[in-house]
Formats: structure tokens, C-alpha cells, sequence
């Protein structure tokens, strides 16, 4: 057993509300940078429906993740290592900008620029790729909420292996929102198909990163990676991905995207898991054992056994209490309502989803029924074959039975408390019958439904005596040393210039938050006046011009 | 000028060459990359790029053959002068053709698919037009000296060959470039300056062909403290970072 730690997160796919909060602030976070106008850290998909880039799931088509050769060995999809670089020149499993989109802007100039004529003048689109202007076709959610879908549903792969009477009364009985991050796998098809080794999973925390110095460019991971979540920056010549937003997560912040999700809906933790035996889970025979493989994979954080392997494995202590503390755990493996999104692409994915119940609840109090009695709820759900065998393709390679099983499981919750907040006698029946109890049951509620923030996000903070690199923490001291750019020196060619070392992050949220909530007034430090960050308390050197009697400015008599 | 041209000339060049490369390596890793443009266009490039490139490699290892290789070793292995002669101006017209046919594919997409022209730096520009003269001028030593003997027969691996293996070991011999027919003294000269520009366009990434791949295993882990920054914790704004327009 070698037990390592990994940052995972579970989204709760019954709140989503479609309402891209988490794809913009993702965007201004990470992607608002010319060369990755089209790419989207996180997407937000409506299902049924093509995704982004467009039918990225027919792994026919693309080729990407894991497969098993005849004899059963693990083996990429797209090809071994010779064929990859055999075809290195031209990848020919690349994605065109037309399955993503062409990325545009606006002349808006032309409104404030138009001489005096006899129409209003329009700002027409422009592309960001070639400069002209163009007709915008398609983008990142083109069939948002189900919109022109009767013409790009047929496209939809998922839907395409559910059974064929069904696909008529589809869109009259279900939609709902998938949210998409990068899955920082366990077993990372991108990072293997890497030729220059760029591509990196991180000891400490299971996050998969870019090297930016070592890629080359070759296009390989974007092929590689099944869910298409590595993108290619057309300007820079490096792939680009979900960083998990790892300078906050390093602090014990939520990553942006979760930070502010409107329906709380992202649960943020730790998992311990065998490395050992990751490769043996990927390489199961049958796609529908993959969830159980992967389950297996797994480690339970409240075994004396696997406490003491971690401790030996380096794993810090207050790591192993934030895994036995962590909602992700709890929603993988002691509730067992989370799934992960497409385990036949054996990647061993570390995003895992809460199937959603509101397609079963809405045709239920559509009937006019009671939509929150149990039994009305497991029978629309033995019912509604359509919708679950989707979720099923989604979820769990088609195994309709543990998605059923999840779904009972959400519906007798749902029932359940019904009878507690009406004051009513909780019925113990309704637990038991999908094999909880009425303790487990009340928990699970209370982190789904109530779900507190600090119960939702359980981040251990980065060891410091693990990573004296830190990038949140270390900038504050990294700044100023004697004569650094702390102290308000700058290069010998003016402001800028020479090896000026910035924060990656633009605000640091710790020493931001430090200064804000403390009560003295403290010295912005010299150099230059940045009111962006100016908390209000004091006035920096600089901010007023000097007075004419010699006082400084900012004092008072 | 026998001397400046065929001793100076060569060894500033590969000074450069090596000097270059290191520098680069060093001060803009970032920047070192294939700067593919497939992701605008592919169609052309399906064809022309495995043709451009499949026939470098080829016209590589022709030159290793016929530059690196002195003339008594073939002669000892006992290969004819006539079989050696078959073997290198077959091969050598079969991979030139291709590296000019991708060649031609190649320049004509960048200069009329719009986007891949507007990715094209002032580098790229003058990278293209010395590769092709260099590129042209060798095909022309091979059809002209070699298959119809224009200016009567020329043997390089007495000549060319023996002064280029000089280069490296010392043992200088601008006479024998003096006396070659101009096409491979151009030749020549406009191969010095490619390898004199070589570190500082696109090719850099001939240097990072990922033979590595073959042996390592396939996922990486590494550790947050293996991060190779200047200073703990802070860096320089990385290029790219640039804000879309």
C-alpha cells in the first residue's frame, strides 16, 4: 500500500442552476489572455446535448483516455508511444477551432466613431483568430437550456446510446446541467501521452499541472484527455489546463469556481487512496465493475492500518484528520451518492457528480401527485427509464441499477424530512428502505441541503516545511529583501524592468485579509501608491503631495 | 578571403549556434516551442507537414552519410563508388523532393490562410527564405553536379566533405572549398548562416525531438518543491499574459 492524497471535488448536479457564474469568474481568473479566448477552465453544459468542444464524448471519433489491448493491458486509446510520435508532425486527433468555436469581439469603436448617418451604427463581430469580421455560428454553450436543440441534439453521443424510442418525449421530460473542471485523474491519460514529460500530477495534493517551461507544443494531451479539459493556447504554443486553482487551495481557499457558485453545489476535500493499485483498478475487464474499482481504490481515513501507512508515506497528520473530515469522502463512500463522470475512459477520474432527482420530482408534481411521498418517488423512478439509463451512460458506464440506487437514496431523503420539518414522526421505514439509517440519513441532508461552507470546503492548508515555494504565503517575505522589489526599487531601466518578481496572484488573499481585519494602522510600505489594494486605513507615502510647512502628508496636527 | 570565408565565417556561426542555443535555452524556455498552428488549419497541413519534415530527417542522414563519413571508410566496408553513388543521389532527390514539396505546402498555407499568415512573425519570414534557398541550392547540387554533370564532375567527398569534418577537428582546409563549384560553395555559406539563425527562430524545437517518451513512464508525479523558480514563491509575468483584445 503506498497512500497518497488527493484534492477532489463532488458537484451536486440537483443545484445546479445553469447560470455560468463559476465558467465567467474561472475565465477572469485564469483564461482572459489573448491565445485562450476559446478556452473554458470550466464549462457549464446543458444535457442532453453536444458539450464542449463539440461531441468531445464520442471517444470513436477522438480517441481519447485509456483502453484495454486484447490481452488486457491498459494502452492509450489514440495509440502507444511510437505512433505518437509517429504522427507528431500532424496530429491527427487534434480538434479544429470549429469544434470549439471561433472566438470574436465587437468593433465597438464604430459606435462612438460613426460619422452622422442615416442608421444607427452597429458593432459587428469580429474574429480574434483572423482579425475579420464574421458570423457568429456557434460557441461555448450554443444549446444552452435545450436552445435550437431539436437541430444539434442527434449530435449528443451520450444520447446517442440510449435506447431509440426514448429520444421522442426526451425534451418534454428532462434537462438539467453539467458543470465541467478539468478531473486531475489518477491515472491522467494526458500526462501519458505527453512527449516531453510536461504534463505532471503532484505528490502532495493529486493536482495535474502544466510545466510551462517543458511543453513543447506537440498537441498530444489534448488529444490524450477524453473529456478534451487541455487546451491549446494558439498564441503561446503551450497547452493550458484546470489548475485547480492551486495557489488558493495551497492556503486552504476554495478554488474559484466553487468559491462562488451561486448554488453551493461544489464540495471541496481530500481522499486517500492506494496508489498501488490504481493501475489494476483502470485495467478492470468490464466497464460497469470501473465505479467499483474505483471505489476500491479508495481509503478509508478512519483505519488505524491505513493512518499508519499514510503517517509512513510523509502524509502530515492534520492531512489524514482533513481526509477523515472531508465531505468528499463521505459523499463517495459513506452516503455512496456520488459518481464519477464517464469511468470507461479509465482515467480514474477525481470530479465526481450527485446524479440530479429534479427531472424525477418535476414529472411527478407535473402529474399532480405528492412529489415529496417516497413511494410516488421510487415508482416515477422505475418509471422513467430514459432519463436514468442517460445518467447512466454519464455515470457509471451504463449501469442503470446504481444510478437507480442513488436516486431512491435522494428521493427518500427528500421524504424523509419532509416529515421533520412538518413536525411530523419521522418514519424509519423510509431509510431503511434504501439501507440507511435515520442518523445517516439526517446527516447526509444536512450536508446536501443545509451544506455550511466550512462543511462544504475542508482544505488542509500546504506545508510550509514541505514547500518553502509556496506561492500565496511566500510572496509576502520574497518581496522584501534589502533592495528587493518589496522595498520600492525597481530595475535599471525604469519601473518594471530587470527581474521584477510579482505574486502570481494579483490579490493575496492572506495577508490582504491579515491587514484588513487587524485594528492598528499599518504602513502600506514605500514604493508605489497601488489603490487598488488600499484598505482605507492611513494614508501611504504618496498618496498627497507634500505640504508646504514639512508635516507629512497624512498626519494630522 | 579563402580564409574569412571558409574559416572565420564557419566557426562564428557555429559559435553563434552553440552560444545561441544555450542562451535561449536559459532565458526564454517559455518561448521554445513548436508554435504549431494546426489548431486554425489542418487539412494542409495533414499533407505538407509529415512530407516537410519525414524528408528533413531524410536529407539529415544524408548529410551524416555523405559529410560525416570519410570516403575510405565506405571504400573498406567494400562499397562501390558507383553503388554509394546510386544509394546517396536516389535517396537524396527522393527525400529532397519531399522536404520542397512540403516545403512549398507549408509556405503557400502560411502565407494564405489568414490566421496562420497573422501568427507569422518577422523570424518565421526570414527563417522560411533562408531554408528554402538553402533547401534549393542543395537540390540543385544534387540534379546539377551529380546526375547531369553540369561544369564536369565534382566528387564533394573529396572536397566539401573533407573540409566540413576539418571544421570540427581542427584540421582546416578553406583550399578545397575554393576550388568547389559555386553551387556547393553557396550551398555552404547559406547553411552557416541558417545554423547562425537557427537559435533564435522556431527551430529551436528540432532540439527537444521527444525520444524520451520512448523510455519514461507514462504518468509524472513530482513535487511542489521540485519547482524550479528564480525565488521562492514569486516569479517574472510570464509572456502570454497579455490581455485579450
Amino acid at each position: 500500500m503506498r497512500v497518497m492524497a488527493q484534492m477532489a471535488m463532488v458537484m451536486n448536479l440537483d443545484k445546479c442552476i445553469g447560470c455560468h457564474t463559476c465558467s465567467v469568474t474561472c475565465k477572469q481568473t485564469w483564461t482572459n489572455r489573448a491565445g485562450t479566448e476559446y478556452v473554458w477552465f470550466n464549462n457549464v453544459e446543458t444535457r442532453p446535448g453536444q458539450g464542449y468542444p463539440r461531441r468531445y464524448e464520442d471517444q470513436e471519433r477522438w480517441r481519447g483516455g485509456w483502453t484495454l489491448t486484447k490481452r488486457g493491458r491498459l494502452t492509450l486509446r489514440g495509440g502507444g508511444r511510437l505512433k505518437k510520435l509517429a504522427t507528431i508532425f500532424s496530429n491527427p486527433l487534434l480538434p479544429s477551432i470549429d469544434d470549439y468555436y471561433e472566438p470574436w469581439t465587437y468593433d465597438y469603436a464604430t459606435l462612438t466613431n460613426a460619422p452622422a448617418q442615416e442608421h444607427t451604427p452597429v458593432a459587428r463581430p469580429r474574429s480574434l483568430i483572423s482579425g475579420r469580421t464574421m458570423k457568429v455560428s456557434w460557441s461555448a454553450n450554443w444549446d444552452d437550456n435545450l436552445g435550437g436543440s431539436v437541430a444539434t441534439w442527434a449530435g449528443d453521443p451520450v444520447l446517442a446510446k440510449v435506447s431509440g424510442e426514448v429520444k421522442r418525449s426526451f425534451e418534454d421530460a428532462f434537462m438539467f446541467y453539467l458543470p465541467r473542471i478539468c478531473e486531475h485523474c489518477l491515472n491522467p491519460s494526458c500526462a501519458a501521452s505527453c512527449p516531453s514529460g510536461a504534463i505532471y500530477k503532484r505528490e502532495e495534493d493529486g493536482i495535474v499541472l502544466v510545466d510551462q517551461d517543458r511543453c513543447r507544443g506537440w498537441r498530444m494531451c489534448v488529444s490524450g484527455c477524453p473529456y478534451k479539459k487541455v487546451y491549446f493556447n494558439h498564441r503561446t504554443g503551450k497547452a493550458e489546463k484546470c489548475t485547480f486553482c492551486f495557489p488558493r487551495i495551497e492556503v486552504g481557499l476554495p478554488t474559484v469556481c466553487s468559491e462562488t457558485c451561486v448554488g453551493r453545489l461544489r464540495y471541496l476535500g481530500l481522499v486517500l487512496y492506494d496508489a498501488d493499485r490504481v493501475l489494476d483498478a483502470a485495467s478492470t475487464p468490464d466497464e460497469k465493475d470501473l465505479y467499483a474499482a474505483q471505489r476500491s481504490v479508495l481509503l478509508d481515513p478512519h483505519d488505524p492500518e491505513v493512518i499508519r501507512a499514510a503517517t509512513r508515506d510523509g502524509i502530515p497528520h492534520d492531512w489524514i484528520e482533513a481526509a477523515q473530515r472531508s465531505p468528499i469522502h463521505a459523499l463517495i463512500s459513506t452516503f455512496e451518492v456520488a459518481l464519477p463522470l464517464h469511468p470507461e475512459y479509465r482515467t480514474m477520474p477525481m470530479v465526481w457528480y450527485i446524479p440530479p432527482l429534479s427531472p424525477v420530482v418535476d414529472v411527478v408534481r407535473d402529474t399532480g401527485s405528492d412529489a415529496e411521498d417516497s413511494d410516488n418517488l421510487f415508482a416515477a423512478i422505475e418509471a422513467l427509464r430514459i432519463p436514468i439509463e442517460y445518467l447512466a451512460e454519464l455515470f457509471t458506464a451504463g449501469d442503470v441499477s446504481l444510478v437507480d440506487g442513488v436516486l431512491r437514496k435522494l428521493a427518500a431523503m427528500r421524504s424523509y424530512m419532509r416529515d421533520i420539518n412538518l413536525g411530523r414522526e419521522p418514519n424509519a421505514a423510509i431509510p431503511a428502505a434504501v439501507g440507511m439509517s435515520e442518523e445517516a440519513m439526517y446527516d447526509m441532508y444536512r450536508l446536501l441541503a443545509l451544506a455550511k461552507y466550512d462543511e462544504r470546503y475542508v482544505i488542509p492548508k500546504a506545508h510550509v516545511e514541505q514547500a518553502h515555494a509556496l506561492e500565496e504565503l511566500a510572496t509576502e517575505c520574497s518581496l522584501d529583501y534589502d533592495g528587493g522589489p518589496g522595498m520600492g526599487g525597481s530595475g535599471p531601466f525604469g519601473e518594471g524592468s530587470g527581474a521584477q518578481a510579482v505574486p502570481i496572484a494579483v490579490e493575496n488573499f492572506a495577508v490582504l485579509q491579515a491587514r484588513q481585519t487587524s485594528d492598528d494602522v499599518q504602513s502600506m510600505g514605500s514604493g508605489r501608491v497601488n489603490l487598488l489594494n488600499w484598505d482605507g486605513k492611513g494614508a501611504p507615502p504618496g498618496l498627497f503631495p507634500p505640504r508646504p510647512d514639512g508635516q507629512a502628508p497624512g498626519e494630522e496636527r | 578571403m579563402t580564409d574569412f570565408w571558409w574559416v572565420v565565417v564557419p566557426y562564428v556561426c557555429l559559435t553563434v549556434f552553440v552560444v545561441g542555443h544555450v542562451w535561449r535555452y536559459r532565458y526564454d524556455k517559455f518561448g521554445w516551442t513548436t508554435r504549431s498552428s494546426q489548431l486554425y488549419e489542418d487539412r494542409w497541413l495533414r499533407l505538407g507537414s509529415p512530407l516537410f519534415h519525414f524528408g528533413m530527417i531524410g536529407v539529415f542522414f544524408g548529410h551524416v552519410l555523405g559529410l560525416g563519413i570519410p570516403e575510405s571508410w565506405t571504400e573498406e566496408l567494400g562499397i562501390s563508388d558507383e553503388a554509394y553513388h546510386v544509394v546517396a543521389v536516389g535517396g537524396g532527390v527522393l527525400a529532397g523532393a519531399a522536404a520542397v514539396a512540403g516545403l512549398v505546402i507549408l509556405v503557400l498555407r502560411r502565407r494564405l490562410v489568414g490566421p496562420v499568415f497573422s501568427a507569422t512573425t518577422r523570424m518565421d519570414k526570414v527563417m522560411y527564405a533562408v531554408l528554402g534557398v538553402v533547401i534549393c541550392l542543395g537540390i540543385w547540387n544534387t540534379i546539377a553536379g551529380s546526375i547531369l554533370n553540369l561544369g564536369g564532375e565534382y566528387d564533394y567527398r573529396e572536397g566539401v566533405s573533407v573540409w566540413f569534418r576539418g571544421i570540427f577537428r581542427g584540421d582546416l582546409h578553406p583550399e578545397l572549398m575554393a576550388e568547389a563549384p559555386f553551387g556547393f560553395q553557396a550551398h555552404g555559406l547559406a547553411a552557416m548562416l541558417l545554423f547562425a539563425l537557427w537559435p533564435f527562430t522556431r527551430l529551436v524545437h528540432v532540439f527537444s525531438a521527444p525520444l524520451g517518451y520512448l523510455t519514461r513512464p507514462y504518468i509524472v508525479y513530482r513535487s511542489r518543491d521540485g519547482r524550479p523558480t528564480a525565488q521562492p514563491g514569486s516569479r517574472r509575468p510570464r509572456r502570454g499574459w497579455d490581455q485579450a483584445s
